[in-house]
């Protein structure tokens, strides 16, 4: 199934090893923007952290056309991985593709695996439905659920999959981690559709945290923001990865920079280039990353 | 003109033409014209409903039934109350049969069987339904139900008629509306790790809902006004009856009936019934918009 050979694949199998061997340098320091302290006071105690994401020779395809063409590479537990590229190059296929969410398109297919943690998530004995609680998403465009309240918009993903227990203080903490509880939490019953942009995207990661993933795929979450929006998600992104792996599409470079942990470029379908962050930015070692991490194209 | 110091080549540039004013002044008025005369037709049967029926509404009209002595100047004529009691029994019957299951067809038509072959099939065939006259529908249950059974009339086979006559309006109406909720509202559902029924049980079908209830109401209205498909399967009687399985009055084969009458009070009594018909309609709509309205924020 996987277009590498056997020998390149033990290798990436290898949680040490990163997938484009001799293109990384040392491992970077965390950068952390807020305190182990105010992460806990704000987002409430660290529950359970994230798993590891792998993917393995992963193809998509709409139809016929082949849109990701065998992708190698691996997203840390409690990480923030950021996916670069131009328009079209398959950025948001590919993370549809880790949560299976690509296949809900007619006529979409994907081959290759996605490893959490230690399992392939396109295993046929698999669940696709379990598979989307363990790895949550947030699209582009803020999409609260137009019949519902602030809270019931949180609950949604806890009743949505038929979750027992608490729902006041599960959607509390949701609400906390997403950092939108001081700012909601005298109006709960009002509809979710009446908050600002940002505040309803936080609202979608406070329904994706609800139900307790241990990944969160976020796809241009910031795109339809405006700069002091992101800079809160931004923030957001910063103290929950204490919790979960993240995996951010992002066109905004300044965006990559400034949240994650690690950098991977695509174009044109495949994997171009992955490394810390700073190396991605400042010294990459295709000359097709710098000419876009340097704004010659895309 | 608020172009003081402008040069004159720029105000003859941007100056609304008399020929594009002449344009728009006949545009208009074809407009308003056309929607006039699309409304005479409404306004005269309103007002030739309320100035004949009217007149004979009283509490008899409602409270008695017809008793079938028509001849005689003398004699009583009765009111209606057994056609009223017959309509909303059989239209109750009617819709009960189907909108479940019209809109059952549509969630299936847009959800599970999107463009595939069989569901254009069940398009083509519902399409294929919408065309066919009324009557086509009463004497299909006439040949099924009354000859094929050697039974009698009944007014539950009334409601067969006006269900299979409902059916199509239904599903093309549900699908239009649940074609228009927005694909990212099922996504990020989905996305939480939700099952599809549970997406459309929770999440569609109550966005879709109020959009829904007016194609449901054209259905039920339509059935409601409709003679022919009762005419040889419910058949007519004077008497009241809550027996779905017996012989039912109805208010539009007592407005045909009555309407062939040579004595004056009858077709009065007609009159009287049609402006009954258009009123609980009427109440019909409020109620269902009513309902909708205030579920819209569940």
């Amino acid at each position: 199934m996987t277009p590498t050979g056997p020998t390149e694949q033990v290798s990436n199998l290898d949680p040490d090893t990163p997938p484009d061997t001799g293109r990384e340098t040392a491992s970077e320091a965390a950068r952390p923007i807020v305190s182990p302290e105010r992460r806990e006071e704000r987002a409430g105690p660290v529950t359970h952290a994230g798993l590891s994401v792998k993917l393995e020779g992963l193809k998509a395809f709409y139809g016929k056309a082949e849109q990701v063409k065998g992708i190698d590479l691996e997203f840390k537990a409690n990480e923030v991985t950021a996916i670069i590229g131009p328009s079209g190059c398959g950025k948001s296929t590919m993370v549809r593709c880790i949560n299976r969410m690509h296949e809900e398109i007619p006529g979409a297919r994907a081959e290759g695996r996605v490893m959490l943690d230690k399992i392939d998530v396109y295993d046929p004995s698999i669940d696709v439905v379990a598979v989307r609680r363990a790895i949550g998403m947030v699209f582009q465009k803020p999409n609260p659920f137009p019949t519902m309240s602030i809270f019931d918009n949180v609950a949604a993903g806890l009743r949505l999959t038929a979750r027992r227990g608490d729902l006041r203080e599960k959607v509390e903490r949701a609400l906390r981690g997403a950092g939108l509880w001081e700012e909601v939490a005298d109006r709960l019953s009002e509809p979710g559709a009446g908050l600002s942009g940002g505040q309803q995207q936080r609202l979608c990661i406070a329904r994706s945290l609800a139900v307790e993933p241990e990944v969160i795929l976020m796809d241009e979450p910031c795109s339809a923001l405006d700069p002091i929006a992101t800079l809160r998600i931004e923030e957001l992104i910063d103290e929950l990865k204490a919790r979960v792996t993240i995996v951010i599409v992002t066109h905004n470079m300044q965006q990559a920079a400034r949240v994650a942990d690690r950098t991977a470029f695509m174009l044109d379908g495949k994997l171009i280039e992955v490394g810390p962050t700073p190396t991605i930015f400042t010294t990459p070692s295709d000359p097709r990353t710098e000419e876009y991490v340097t704004g010659k194209f895309g | 003109m608020s172009a003081q110091g402008a040069t004159p080549e720029l105000l003859g540039r941007l100056a609304v033409s008399p020929s594009r004013r002449r344009r728009d002044r006949i545009a208009r008025g074809t407009i308003l014209g056309a929607t006039i005369l699309a409304l005479i037709p409404l306004v005269l049967i309103v007002y030739y409903l309320l100035k004949k029926g009217l007149g004979s509404w009283s509490s008899d009209f409602f409270t008695t039934d017809p008793t079938g002595n028509t001849f005689f100047k003398t004699s009583t004529i009765g009111g209606i109350k057994s056609a009223i009691l017959g309509t909303i029994e059989i239209v109750a019957l009617a819709s009960a049969i189907a909108i479940p299951l019209g809109i059952a067809v549509a969630v299936w038509l847009v959800e599970y069987g999107r463009d595939g072959r069989f569901a254009q099939l069940v398009r083509f065939f519902v399409d294929v339904l919408t065309g066919v006259p009324s009557i086509v529908f009463g004497l299909f249950i006439y040949i099924v139900l009354v000859v094929g059974t050697g039974s009698s009339y009944a007014g539950y086979k009334g409601s067969i008629a006006l269900a299979l006559l409902m059916l199509p309006v239904v599903i093309r109406s549900a699908e239009v509306i649940l074609l228009l909720v927005p694909a990212g509202l099922r996504e990020s559902a989905l996305a939480l790790g939700s099952p599809r029924w549970r997406v459309i049980a929770r999440i569609v079908l109550p966005t879709a809902l109020p959009g829904m209830v007016t194609g449901v109401l054209l259905a039920v209205a339509r059935a409601a006004g409709e003679t022919a498909p009762l005419l040889f399967t419910a058949g007519s009687t004077h008497v009241t009856s809550s027996n779905l399985g017996s012989f039912m009055n109805s208010l539009p084969v007592q407005i045909y009936n009555d309407v062939n009458s040579p004595t004056e009070s009858v077709v009065n009594r007609a009159w009287g019934a049609a402006l009954t018909l258009v009123a609980l309609i009427l109440l019909l709509n409020l109620l269902a918009r009513l309902i909708s309205r205030r579920s819209r924020l569940a």
